[in-house]
């Protein structure tokens, strides 16, 4: 075998490329395996596990392209190289009806008529850029990108607001706008439900159980997680209630975070009170205590089940699947007590962490709740670990999870040859932007793991949790079939999901206390909502969107028939720091 | 003044500026500064010694002329003694395609952009094959160039003076609406000015057969309106010049070894880079191998937003561009995304006349990536073969790179002050 290997400096190609180039080179007769990613420490790492590296990889950096190919010979590899080459190439140049692809902003801006929207998810040191450049076009921004700096949000974020305008993000992963899903978003029903959303997963968990129990969505805003930082102080969301307040299509708003900084909490639940709207609030971890107009939800699917009530009068029926903790705990062999919850949303895995307390004591994470519990690799696990692989260490470079499913996959694996593993946890998120089969992904691999475990004396309970609706691409009911069918005990929300885990642990023997949940005070004063005229016009339509960065959703975008244009995206300067300073000094 | 602000104003001169062709005169009557020992030629500064095959041919040429030299032995000895002085068309307020080389007793076009008072000139289109521009000096080049001087110049003199010159402005609207770019295809804009001119000529009282040989030289010669277009640009440009703090570029050229540009709030200041070699088609006969590195003055016709700026106006000449009518529409397309304006004057009709882009930012060339489209001639790289070809060229991103530092420098040095 022979591993050759070639270097792009400075090449830009999105993650779906790389993704669907690197498979259609693994699959050439003669090649062992192959990569095709962005020059990111972990990535290397990933090559290395692999037997891709090479030496000349190692001074790749993040803007660098890394093909690696091991084939049966030299000649074969060198082939094989030179054909994914074409490939990068072939992608770049796909055919559309559109005269010319715009290479800015700006000029994407000016070819699609009426654009109103920037849908950015470029690598995140180069986002900010492209959002200044939105801004000054004048369009609103859903910033899907990470790793922005936070004095970068903070001035995005001032100058939107001098233009009128709305920023989403940066880790703005879940929007739904004028009924348009962007990012990662689950198609759902349109209807009297408003949502703010600092959190990804938790918007889509919300939206879809709102949809599946009959009801609907009229906007769900997303702000990005360090929104409600003390240092942002908010600023996304606290318009996002203003324009949700002002929009005649919202009757009840549902307002879903991690627990905010404490002057932000209050800040925020004052200006929820001055919506004039009942307002349900998720500060996932936090309790709030219900008041007036101020309904305090404990869990994703409280939140929902609150909303519904209020939005129709009646409580929603979601069916509560046949599971028996006890008996799944007497099937489980001598020595098996863990639970290894493997997530693609850091919203879900956020919560399960929470639910998973009670039962379990303290859980080992990536993200963990407590810094103690922090694993010194997210890639071991070890006694009860739940990871986020949504998080950075897993994506820079990379394909999200929800889309990638293969290092998931490799993972569930591992676990269940873990001996002392019992129960492993899965989400499983449908929607545009999610991978097409998710299911159909994970079932064989379900079903494999637990033939493993019963071969080796073992049973091994799989417990998994679908976020998504029967009008998401994948269709719900088809989904949940299928990883039934493979073993898997299918629960109706995460929070059920976490609590089954949970309970299966508890029945080998495992003991917890519930977590403490962290209080927040309803505020006395009053606040005044800001003036969000702008915002609620542009809700009320369909958005028109620039596309900068993963084609995927703007693929996601004319499905949905919503109008968008792709902007040809190439890094400034070539990717080179000292002009990319340069210029911002002469304010380019 | 900030950066915006600056360019704004510059690209309001660039739309602002009406060059109008004004008359002919001998070159020491009236480009400042020449003498019978300087010769000047396109692109930036450059010493013989660098020089390419091209632009020698044309310095001895020109040198044979003057009458300072009888041969090209002579021509040589006299520029290794150092008796020849050479400086840029630019430094002169002039333009030259291809070698440039102007010298004093030839006659140059005067175009005159009145709002800003700025004047430019070129010296005069010889017409196909064996010509000065590409380095050729033999008798025949000579003769020709003498009855340029001789007969051309003062009988059209005559007649643009009766005319009470020409409008350039609406010259290069209306051609760019016929199928010209401007700069490769000048088919319409020769045309019209020939039409332009006929009645005048005829009434110069010119000899009949002197009469003849002009009116020949305008039907056979589709570059007849190139020089004055370049010159027109030049003048527009020069109003642009000079404005503290702008980023556009108000000069691109080429001597044949380096490209270089001149940004309007940087000065006098080159920024040069060696010259790509232009890829495109060849006349039979020729090939890649044969083409020298890009050169010439016209570049100044992108400068002011025309030529490959409104490739997509001439679908005549999409072979340069790969073939077809959207690749012509994509390379103007794409040069939208460097400039700062649109000048409304030169509208596409296959835009639906949205203004040619104009006002090259090298901020926005930096940024993006994208640098200026050039439409050109190919030259032989050996000095008197001529145009071997036409095709498509860009400039080394290095002359922006620079331009950029220079710009952050001078801010720095001005916030100091």
């Amino acid at each position: 075998m022979s591993v050759r290997i070639r270097i792009k400096l400075s090449a830009y190609f999105d993650s779906v490329t790389l993704m669907l180039v690197q498979r259609e080179v693994r699959s050439l007769a003669g090649v062992r395996e192959a990569g095709a990613v962005m020059g990111t420490e972990a990535n290397k790492e990933l090559l290395r596990d692999a037997g891709l590296m090479a030496p000349e990889a190692s001074r790749a950096g993040p803007d660098d392209l890394i093909l690696s190919v091991d084939a049966v010979d030299v000649h074969t590899a060198e082939a094989v190289l030179a054909h994914a080459e074409g490939l990068l190439v072939q992608r770049r140049t796909r055919t559309t009806d559109e005269a010319y692809r715009p290479k800015t902003v700006a000029s994407a801006a000016r070819a699609l008529e009426g654009a109103n929207l920037a849908l950015i998810s470029v690598p995140g040191r180069f986002a900010a850029g492209v959002a200044r450049d939105a801004l000054a076009a004048g369009l609103h921004v859903m910033l899907f990108s990470d790793n922005v700096p936070i004095e970068a949000e903070i001035d995005l974020k001032r100058a939107a607001e001098d233009r009128g305008l709305l920023v989403m993000g940066p880790d703005c992963g879940t929007a739904i706008l004028g009924g348009a899903a962007l990012g990662f978003a689950n198609q759902v029903r349109r209807g009297p439900v408003g949502i703010v959303g600092a959190a990804g997963s938790g918007v889509q968990e919300v939206s879809s159980l709102i949809h599946r129990a009959g009801s609907g969505i009229s906007h769900a805003v997303g702000t990005g997680g360090r929104d409600l930082s003390a240092a942002v102080g908010g600023r996304t969301a606290v318009r996002g209630l203003a324009a949700l307040a002002a929009d005649p299509d919202t009757e009840v708003i549902v307002l879903i975070s991690k627990p905010p900084a404490p002057e932000v909490a209050a800040m925020l639940l004052a200006a929820a009170r001055a919506t004039g709207k009942p307002v349900v609030v998720n500060f996932v971890g936090a309790t709030v205590p219900s008041t007036e107009r101020l309904f305090g939800a404990q869990t994703l699917e409280d939140a929902a089940e609150i909303a519904v009530r209020l939005a129709t009068g009646t409580p929603p029926a979601w069916p509560r699947r046949q599971a028996l903790p006890a008996q799944e705990g007497l099937r489980l062999a001598p020595g098996q007590r863990f639970v290894r919850g493997l997530y693609s949303g850091g919203t879900l895995c956020y919560e399960a962490l929470l639910l998973l307390e009670r039962y379990l004591g303290p859980v080992h994470s990536n993200t963990p709740l407590d810094p103690a519990h922090l694993l010194p690799s997210a890639m071991r696990s070890r006694e009860h670990t739940v990871i986020d692989m949504g998080s950075d260490e897993f994506t820079v470079g990379r394909l999200h999870p929800m889309l990638d499913v293969e290092l998931r996959q490799q993972r569930l694996l591992r676990e269940a040859d873990d001996p002392e593993v019992a129960v492993i946890l899965l989400d499983i998120v449908l929607g545009w932007g999610a991978h097409s089969n998710p299911a159909g992904q994970f079932a064989p691999v379900i079903r494999r793991a637990r033939e493993r475990a019963q071969g080796a004396g073992r049973w091994l309970a799989v417990v998994a949790t679908v976020c998504g609706t029967d009008a998401d691409p994948q269709s719900y009911d088809d989904q949940v079939r299928e990883l039934v069918e493979a073993g898997a005990l299918v629960q109706s929300s995460n929070a059920q999901a976490a609590n089954l885990a949970g309970l299966i642990a508890e029945a080998a023997g495992s003991r917890g206390a519930p977590r403490a949940p962290v209080a927040v005070a309803v505020p006395s004063r009053e606040v005044r909502l800001p003036a969000a005229a702008g915002i609620v016009r542009f809700l009320a339509e369909p958005p028109k969107v620039v596309n900068v960065g993963l084609e995927l959703f703007a693929d996601s975008l004319r499905a949905q028939e919503v109008q968008v244009i792709s902007v040809d995206w190439q890094p400034p300067a070539g990717g080179k720091q000292k002009f990319i300073e340069m210029l911002d000094k002469l304010g380019a | 003044m900030n950066i915006d602000d600056a360019n704004h104003l510059a690209a309001h001169r660039i739309l602002d500026s009406t060059p109008a062709l004004a008359g002919i005169a001998r070159a020491d009557e009236v480009i400042p500064g020449i003498h019978r020992n300087l010769i000047l030629h396109a692109g930036p500064p450059i010493g013989w010694a660098r020089m390419s095959g091209p632009l020698r041919g044309a310095v001895i040429g020109g040198l044979i002329f003057e009458g300072l030299v009888k041969d090209e032995r002579a021509a040589v000895a006299m520029v290794e003694h150092g008796e020849v002085e050479f400086a840029p068309c630019h430094h002169h307020g002039a333009v030259g395609p291809m070698a440039g080389v102007t010298t004093a007793s030839m006659p140059v076009y005067i175009v005159e952009n009145r709002p800003f008072g700025t004047r430019a000139f070129s010296n005069l289109n010889e017409g196909y094959g064996k010509v000065l521009r590409y380095g050729a000096y033999s008798e025949d080049v000579l003769a020709r160039l003498r009855w340029l001087s001789d007969v051309y110049a003062p009988i059209t003199a005559r007649a643009l003076e009766r005319a009470g010159g020409l409008d350039m402005k609406t010259m290069i609207a209306q051609q760019i609406q016929m199928g010209d770019e401007g700069h490769n295809r000048n088919k319409a804009g020769s045309a019209m000015m020939a039409r332009a001119l006929a009645p005048h000529l005829a009434r110069t009282g010119a000899r009949s057969e002197d009469l003849a040989a002009v009116l020949d030289y305008l039907a056979g010669n589709d570059l007849a309106v190139l020089n004055p277009v370049m010159a027109a640009c030049k003048a527009t440009m020069d109003a642009a010049h000079g404005i503290a703090g702008s980023t556009i570029v108000t000069c691109m050229a080429r001597n044949g070894t380096d490209f270089g540009i001149r940004v309007s709030g940087l000065g006098d200041r080159w920024f040069t880079a060696p010259a790509q070699i232009p890829v495109g088609l060849f006349f039979p006969g020729y090939a890649q191998e044969d083409a020298n590195p890009d050169i010439g003055d016209s570049t100044i016709t992108e400068t002011a937003g025309i030529g490959a700026f409104a490739m997509a106006a001439a679908p005549a000449i999409v072979k340069f561009v790969g073939g077809t009518p959207k690749m012509a529409l994509e390379a103007t397309m794409e040069m939208y995304e460097i400039t700062v304006t649109e000048n409304p004057a030169f509208g596409i009709p296959q835009l639906e006349f949205r203004g040619t882009p104009t006002g090259i930012d090298i901020r926005k060339v930096v940024k993006t990536g994208i640098t200026p489209r050039v439409n050109t001639g190919i030259a032989h790289r050996r000095a008197g073969v001529g145009q071997v070809g036409a095709g498509l060229v860009r400039p080394p991103m290095e002359c922006f790179e620079q331009a950029v530092e220079a710009m952050v420098a001078s801010l720095d040095a001005g916030r100091e002050r």
